[in-house]
């Protein structure tokens, strides 16, 4: 049984001008345990596929399987890590991580030591008290990490995370994300637009077209980890992977210039 | 500390403001009846503030003798029709505001009647609120509750409306229910707009309060500096005009160090 069967799931949204659709018969089948990236240009369908995973869109037709259930809303089995990090400003560090734990009417004493256990995992600790805005973006998404490891959901799903990170916080929470991830034994879904990052963490790269979305290439990454990008093999695979993309980011551009002609 | 340099900063102007005043009187330029010189209108303010009767520890604490001025007990009398006003309009004006703002049939409901109400300055209904409370403090306190319900409702509508729908889904994925996602994101989310709101809101009750006391009742700043224009006692009415302006002051800048501190999380805020 996967952990997250995609099925003949298609999507269309209705703009002002007209009816695009962003996804279009995609299929998918994800084992337990499996690190999956999600790749394409902006536009290509990544985010909805996600949303929809998600329970925060439902697909106009297919359907989508987690653990055998239809997903039919959002749900703390399926923990969600938004670009924007998504934590609430009015809440400290742990009161953001302890959120999860108190929905679910945990008593107070195990909210605690929960939350202490995941800030010192991500190496929180001593932000405990506070709020986000003073934090830099890579301890924010931190704290989004935590927060959601908190529900200990078996399925983790990834937004564009470190979208928004200078190069070396995102190589430092990349490490630690493959760490949680080879400790914790969560399947995940990653989206990103970042080829480098797609390798460097992926079981297995699923490569989407431009509108619609469909999938191009579904790609197993076979390399050891760590991974060095510096390697041939990993170079190799970068090569390959750029070429795909590039068609599709092509495409994404003519698409646009022919939007504005035909104002 | 800030605060009080910029504060200094503008001194220069305010003791040249004075001196000007001073010199405009002194010299006869203009009638001392219509524009008493400020050593006058400083000599009145003192007269309003102390105690009439020398302190006397048969009839009372030594507190209460401190407080028995004239100005004082006006003060009190406004700040008390002042905050039991705004007590009201808040109270009706937040829940109000956070139906309408969740709720677009209620928004759609109430709304059309409010863009009416709205326009009508509370002043307007000074007639009909003697017609319905009489005279004393009722017909303040209704006008007061009126001038201060339509900021804090118009606010908590844009508040609860401004609310960065990425919050909400995190919360559902969180596994909250609309309850929880209502009083533990949608609420402390809209509070910036709220406060505001009722800073605006306490802000107008306090210019209502001037008015409606000069109509409605027989103590209060207000009814004091009206009063006093009964006797062409322009000293007087200029130090009730000054304490109105400092009492204003005064209640705006709690109300910033209030919403500093409620809102410490919140970005963009100067500390």
């Amino acid at each position: 049984m996967p952990a997250i069967l995609i099925e003949r799931v298609s999507k269309a949204f209705s703009t002002s001008k007209a009816r695009v659709t962003a996804l279009e018969n995609i299929g998918l089948e994800i084992p337990a345990g499996q690190f999956v990236c999600l790749l394409g240009p902006s536009g290509c369908g990544k985010s909805t596929l996600l949303n929809a995973v998600a329970g925060f869109a439902r697909p106009d037709a297919g359907r989508i399987l987690v653990n055998d259930v239809p997903v039919t809303g959002p749900s703390p089995e399926r923990g969600m890590v938004f670009q924007e990090y998504a934590l609430f400003p009015w809440m400290t560090v742990a009161q953001n991580v302890a959120f999860g734990l108190e929905v679910k009417r945990l008593p107070k004493a195990a909210v605690q030591a929960r939350v202490d256990e995941l800030l010192h995992m991500l190496k929180l600790s001593e932000f405990a008290e506070r709020y986000p805005k003073e934090l830099s973006g890579g301890m924010r998404q931190r704290v989004a990490i935590a927060r959601v490891l908190a529900l200990d959901s078996p399925i983790l799903l990834m937004d564009e995370p470190f979208g928004a990170l200078d190069a070396l916080t995102r190589r430092s929470l990349q490490d630690e994300l493959l760490r949680l991830w080879s400790e914790l034994g969560k399947t995940v879904l990653f989206v990103t637009h970042s080829i480098e990052e797609s390798i460097f963490l992926a079981d297995r790269i699923v490569v989407m077209t431009y509108r619609p979305g469909t999938v191009k290439r579904d790609l197993l990454v076979d390399l050891p980890r760590p991974r060095d990008p510096a390697a041939p093999e990993f170079n190799r695979l970068k090569r390959e992977l750029s070429e795909l993309v590039a068609q599709e980011q092509n495409r994404h551009e003519a698409d646009e210039r022919l939007a504005l002609t035909t104002d | 500390m800030n605060s009080w340099r910029r504060a200094l900063q503008g001194l220069p102007l305010i003791v040249a403001v004075l001196a000007l005043w001073e010199l405009v009187s002194l010299t006869g330029w203009v009638n001392p009846k219509v524009l008493p010189p400020p050593h006058a209108v400083a000599a009145r303010w003192w007269e309003y503030l102390a105690p009439p009767q020398p302190y006397d520890p048969e009839a009372g604490s030594r507190l209460a003798w401190l407080l028995s001025g004239e100005l004082v007990q006006d003060a009190a009398g406004s700040l008390y029709r002042v905050l039991a006003g705004f007590v009201v309009g808040t109270v009706l004006a937040v829940p109000t505001g956070l139906l309408m703002g969740t709720s677009s049939r209620i928004y759609g409901l109430c709304n059309p009647l409010l863009q009416i109400l709205r326009p009508i300055p509370p002043i307007a209904y000074i007639p009909l609120s003697i017609l319905w409370f009489g005279l004393g403090n009722p017909p303040a306190i209704f006008l007061i509750a009126i001038g201060a319900f339509f900021p804090v409702l118009m606010n908590t509508i844009a508040g609860v409306r401004s609310v960065d729908g990425i919050f909400l889904r995190a919360a559902q994925n969180l596994g909250a229910g609309r309850l929880t996602i209502f009083r533990r994101v949608i609420l402390p989310a809209s509070m910036p707009y709220v406060l505001t709101g009722m800073r605006v809101g306490i802000g107008t009750a306090f210019i209502v309060v001037i008015v409606a006391e000069m109509i409605a009742v027989n103590n209060g700043l207000g009814f004091r500096i009206l009063e006093a224009r009964e006797y062409f006692w322009s000293d007087k009415i200029i130090a009730g005009m000054l304490s109105i302006g400092l009492i204003g002051l005064a209640i705006d800048q709690g109300m910033s160090l209030l919403n500093n501190h409620l809102l410490r999380w919140h970005r963009g805020l100067e500390h």
